[in-house]
């Protein structure tokens, strides 16, 4: 049986973990099980492994040559270790992490602690949906006195947003 | 403060007197944050992570939780000073194999780390004895709500905070706690409790057990997920799981000692043997009979101020421990031999195991479940 990394070598190491009723299974050889640390038991979950391996898949489908803008990184890189390269790669490989992300997690949205500076840009994101969705009903109405002065709402909260 | 002074003092936490003590060893929140759009400590030059390193480092020694810390540079550190470190489970593995571009901080009473260029930018850890995963992320919450007012952390509306690997995304919060569960394993329960507790998304590993081996009875249970679910929630969750975990291994001491009591008395006794009068000694061997006699002091066969040099045992007879405090470098077979002959002498004065005490504890019926300040 081979390596189901690098797909070259016998696999020596097999594990087995069942996650959330189902079994899954990995073969590696002797080289990659300890690229993955899983000789090393305090840094290694099978299901980071697992969903490692899963990952560079799904970022692959997603965008074939993309590379993150900011820091330089590519799917290969994350194939290879697992990690992305900065906060902007979340961005950049945003669709193949979609389906990831979703397995990985209980959800796929944040609902916990905000940071403050961020509520701010929160709560006027909000305000810009709000007045957005009022110019379109505006408009729709043929109200175009109540759309003009949503439309320079809108502008006067962009130069807001836009630091 | 010193590395000398980080050796000469027990952590706070190891002094057992949280909540729930008995079983559950301590609570450890930490969280993972980074700064906006510069790359990740794996994938930043060595460069940029010194740069990140100046940019966060006073921030945070400047706080106000780390008066008279313990501040250093990871390659300023020996390799032995790490892995003291790491059997204090103040740095991960992870950590203690950097060198330029990273380091630790950590307050005085050892209750908060903060590793710098780990896998992270940032990973505050916050440990707190016995079950105490609420209070352990109050401390962290602060301290991250503090550094956030001079740091820009990467954050997304939409998935929280970013992390170095997608599994932390999210709230970045990893809550787990260390239990000690002889009675569970003696039982042959404690794969039907492990197996429970990962269908529910929570994670059991070994302490420091190779693959799914857990030495000394020690299991650490966390949080699997970070993202769709709120920190409290999480905290909250973890909480009651691990409740429920206390009342199994109290039920299934109970069952031991009303229907194996021969074997318990057994086990225990050779504990004791093994460990008053052995020579050589791996220290798999001297946690797993360290582990029994911690529960003869919980099921009163050994006076209960015989606990804490117990504790401290299991810590001080680590490989790095043993080597730092002989202050030079071992082979594994005058470590074996060092680490008998520490554990000989600290067990001198310890009284023979009273077996009398354990069967009239279950023989009187005063074996119900302890109290929670037990």
């Amino acid at each position: 049986m081979l390596c189901d990394v690098c797909k070259c070598n016998d696999a020596t190491v097999f594990l087995t973990q069942i996650l959330e009723g189902k079994m899954q299974k990995v073969n590696l050889c002797d080289a990659c099980s300890k690229e993955k640390g899983v000789q090393d038991p305090t840094g290694f979950a099978l299901a980071d492994l697992l969903l490692g391996i899963g990952a560079a898949e799904e970022i692959e489908k997603g965008a074939p040559t993309q590379k993150c803008p900011v820091c330089g990184f590519t799917q290969a890189d994350f194939k290879k270790t697992g990690r992305l390269g900065c906060s902007t790669c979340y961005l950049t490989f945003a669709e193949g992490l979609k389906s990831l992300l979703k397995a990985m997690h209980k959800g796929t949205e944040h609902v916990g602690k905000v940071p403050e500076r961020a509520q701010r840009v929160v709560e006027l994101s909000d305000r810009m949906r709000d007045l957005t969705e009022s110019l379109q009903k505006a408009v729709a109405e043929e109200n175009y006195e109540t759309a003009a002065s949503l439309r320079d709402q809108i502008k006067q909260l962009e130069s807001e947003l836009t630091p | 403060m010193k590395f000398a002074n980080v050796m000469s003092t027990a952590g706070e936490w190891l002094r057992g007197e949280g909540p729930h003590h008995q079983i559950v060893i301590s609570s450890r929140v930490r969280f993972a944050r980074n700064l906006r759009n510069r790359a990740f400590p794996g994938w930043a030059k060595k460069a940029e992570r010194t740069a990140i390193l100046e940019l966060i480092k006073p921030q945070v020694e400047e706080l106000t939780d780390m008066q008279d810390s313990f501040s250093e540079l990871l390659q300023d550190l020996s390799a032995l000073e790490k892995q003291v470190l790491v059997e204090r489970h103040l740095i991960s593995r992870e950590h203690a194999a950097k060198g330029v571009g990273s380091a630790v901080v950590m307050n005085r009473k050892q209750t908060l780390s903060i590793m710098i260029n780990e896998e992270d930018h940032l990973r505050m850890q916050s440990i707190r004895s016995g079950l105490q995963l609420k209070q352990a992320f109050k401390l962290a919450d602060k301290i991250d709500t503090a550094l956030e007012a001079n740091l820009e952390f990467a954050y997304d509306p939409r998935l929280g905070y970013l992390t170095a690997c997608p599994t932390n995304v999210g709230t970045g919060m990893r809550a787990s706690a260390m239990l000690h569960l002889p009675g569970l394993v003696l039982s042959e329960l404690i794969n039907q409790v492990v197996q429970a507790v990962s269908k529910i998304g929570l994670a059991v590993r070994g302490l420091y057990g190779e693959g799914t081996e857990a030495m000394g009875n020690l299991f650490q249970i966390s949080n699997q997920t970070t993202l769709g679910e709120k920190e409290e929630e999480i905290i909250a969750r973890l909480t009651k799981v691990i409740e429920t975990i206390i009342d199994k291994e109290h039920d299934a001491r109970q069952v031991l000692i009303q229907k194996k009591s021969n074997t318990l008395w057994d086990q225990i006794g050779r504990a004791y043997g093994v460990l008053t009068y052995a020579h050589a000694m791996t220290s798999k061997e001297a946690l797993n009979l360290l582990s029994i006699i911690k529960l003869g002091v919980d099921l009163g066969v050994f006076p209960e101020d015989r606990r804490l040099p117990i504790d401290e045992l299991f810590i001080d007879t680590q490989p790095a421990h043993l080597q730092k405090s002989s202050q030079q470098k071992l082979t594994a077979e005058e470590r074996d031999h060092l680490r008998a002959q520490i554990i000989r002498e600290r067990l001198k004065l310890f009284p023979k195991p009273d077996i009398g005490k354990l069967v009239k504890k279950a023989g009187n019926g005063s074996a119900a479940k302890p109290s929670q300040n037990e």
